[in-house]
């Protein structure tokens, strides 16, 4: 049995590792479409964040808030329930606990600090948990609404950091960048590596990833809302109330998206600024798919997009290729990682193609793999 | 989903052809993912909006580098009609991307009400099995349908760029992709009732932007707000009234009851 995991661990891996190489081989024919220098460019992109203690520790900074937005997301896809909403939520999350700070600028770390971290948790949560009310509900498709509420989130964001929570020093001086003031300074995670700006934030996001494992696969509640995914009308049949278990999925993945926002506050940023989120809520997804929706998975997982976004912001600055194309590279990866699913749920059509290197015997091992 | 690839040339027409081409690869790319390996296709249309979304993004910065703005089309006035006062100026003193959009609603309601090929569309959105049954190529179908929307996303896309703000800038969809699926759902997939879908959230966002050019004391972005807020009700009074079909969203493969 365990000669069998691992068998099938390892042709998950192979597969996983496979898609990733096309998703960056198609990248490559856009780079030379585009007139760059593929090989150039992928050197950079790759040799920048894993060459330096720099590259590395900025890499993990990247990987904290894909690792949360992932974990989030791992619980909705697993609850059935497709929560693009990331973004918005962590936006909600960072402005709640930014301005919970900068309120309460004389209490006591031990208080203030959970009482941030929550804030951030219980804005992203209820902004997660509307669209499963939507759909509980109303049967509002969640795509659709998280994405509404991504742009409504988005242009609230903007008008607190612009107009009521706008640092005040940018008033007095009138250069009026939309940025919130610092937050007081014993809510700053600590830095975990001088001259750094990894924070613990990371350790936190390992934690919950833990965490979030043993509640999905060892605690009832968890059972239940992975029933609710697997089949909701069998769900519904074995006495599982469907509607209760999607909206706690979605308002859970918010929570997490919305600490991811307030954890790239306190422990980055230390203000609530304009672009507080690179795409994390959409990268996430990226990471809880390659992650094949497994907590545990999506650590390796988060730290290599985490490491792609780096290398190609660094790409742009040494070769002039623009970062943007990591985003078209994220998308590639998604599009691979789900069609190579059908080689996992149909072990036929992989012998059909790599004829010499699956045995039968092993064909059986995958279709015990599949049940992810 | 949405293919939000929006292509610009120096040359109108020509960029408008390269819009349709571009649509139609995007679909042939969806049409891979999600019919030939059969993927879910929620998650494989999140996909193919950052691909389309970094795509466009790498392509503007190297071919375009900044914000410019371009001619666009010129509004084309209708002789006779365009001459009426008041009217002729509101309804036929446009570009002509726009009289095709309303041209094509009829269009399309023919062509699935009243084609074969629109009675092989709806049954292969309905029962698939009993489309395969009868010898209609359920795949071969899909793809069509898909290339086609897809070609019309694009359409839309050059209408934003070269008919609408005269030029490209990173997020000028602003989402419109999801809000087309989210009036189809409003229009209860029908054309018609679309085109009631499409004028509602088109008056939400005029009447924002007529509140901000009157200087009503209401801050932009809360302004902006309001026509998505308008589709999310607009999705949540569309509850309770099935007219998705059947199949939606479903791989079909042969030998499986659904």
């Amino acid at each position: 049995m365990n000669n069998q995991t691992a068998k099938s661990w390892l042709v998950q891996t192979l597969i996983l590792l496979g898609a990733l190489a096309g998703a960056l081989m198609v990248g490559a024919v856009l780079l030379i479409i585009a007139g760059s220098d593929p090989i150039k460019a992928y050197s950079v992109m790759f040799a920048g964040p894993t060459g330096s203690e720099f590259g590395i520790t900025e890499t993990l900074v990247r990987a904290t808030p894909l690792l949360l937005v992932s974990l989030g997301i791992v619980i909705s896809f697993r609850s059935g329930i497709l929560n693009i909403g990331g973004e918005g939520q962590i936006l909600v999350g960072a402005v709640t606990a930014a301005a919970v700070a900068l309120a309460l600028p004389g209490w006591p770390e031990v208080i203030l600090l959970p009482l941030v971290l929550l804030a951030g948790c219980v804005a992203g949560g209820i902004w997660g948990g509307i669209a499963g009310w939507l759909k509980a509900r109303l049967a509002v498709n969640e795509i659709l609404s998280t994405v509404m509420l991504n742009q409504i989130a988005l242009q609230l964001y903007l008008y607190l950091i612009r107009g009521p929570l706008i640092d005040p020093q940018e008033v007095v001086y009138g250069t009026g960048v939309p940025q919130t003031g610092l937050v007081p300074r014993q809510v700053w995670l600590a830095r975990l590596v001088p001259g750094m700006r990894l924070h613990a934030g990371f350790i936190l996001a390992l934690v919950l990833a833990v965490l979030v494992y043993i509640f999905l696969w060892r605690t009832t509640i968890g059972y239940r809302m992975r029933a609710v995914g697997a089949g909701p009308e069998a769900a519904r049949y074995g006495g599982i109330r469907v509607e209760f278990y999607l909206i706690l999925a979605i308002a859970l993945a918010g929570a997490l998206a919305g600490l991811a926002g307030a954890v790239e506050v306190l422990g980055v940023h230390h203000r609530a600024m304009e672009s507080l989120s690179a795409g994390y809520g959409f990268s996430g997804i990226v990471a809880a798919l390659f992650g094949r929706l497994h907590p545990l998975g999506t650590i390796p997982a988060a730290i290599l997009i985490g490491a792609l976004i780096l290398g190609a912001d660094m790409m742009q600055r040494a070769v002039h290729v623009p970062a943007a194309i990591v985003m078209a590279i994220q998308g590639l990866v998604i599009l691979f990682v789900v069609s190579s699913d059908l080689l996992l749920r149909k072990p036929e059509l992989l012998r059909r193609i790599f004829p010499r290197y699956i045995s039968p015997r092993s064909e059986k091992t995958k279709e015990a793999g599949t049940g992810i | 989903m949405g293919f939000f690839v929006t292509w610009r040339t120096g040359n109108i027409y020509l960029g408008i052809l390269i819009s349709l081409i571009t649509g139609a690869l995007m679909g042939l790319l969806m049409g891979i993912v999600s019919i030939t390996f059969k993927a879910e296709q929620g998650i494989s249309g999140i996909g193919l909006y950052m691909f389309g979304w970094g795509l466009s993004g790498l392509l503007f910065r190297l071919y375009v580098g900044a914000i410019t703005t371009i001619e666009g089309l010129r509004p084309v006035k209708i002789p006779g009609l365009g001459d009426i006062p008041y009217i002729g100026t509101i309804f036929f003193n446009h570009n002509w991307l726009v009289y095709l959009a309303y041209i094509l609603v009829p269009i399309s309601w023919v062509v699935l009400y009243k084609t074969t090929w629109g009675l092989k569309v709806r049954a292969v959105g309905t029962t698939p099995e009993a489309a395969d049954n009868l010898g209609v190529s359920v795949d071969g179908i899909r793809y069509q349908c898909l290339v086609l929307g897809s070609m019309m996303a694009g359409l839309a896309g050059a209408y934003l760029t070269v008919g609408q703000a005269n030029m490209y800038a990173d997020y000028i969809t602003a989402g419109r992709g999801f809000i087309a699926v989210a009036l189809v759902y409003f229009g209860r997939w029908s054309p018609l009732g679309i085109l009631a879908g499409s004028l509602l959230f088109s008056m939400a966002d005029s009447f924002q932007q007529w509140v901000q050019v009157l200087g009503i004391s209401v801050p932009y972005e809360l302004a902006v707000i309001l026509p998505y807020v308008i589709t999310i009700m607009a999705l949540a009074v569309s509850f309770g009234r099935v007219w998705a079909p059947a199949a939606l969203g479903r791989p079909y493969e042969r030998g499986t009851r659904g």
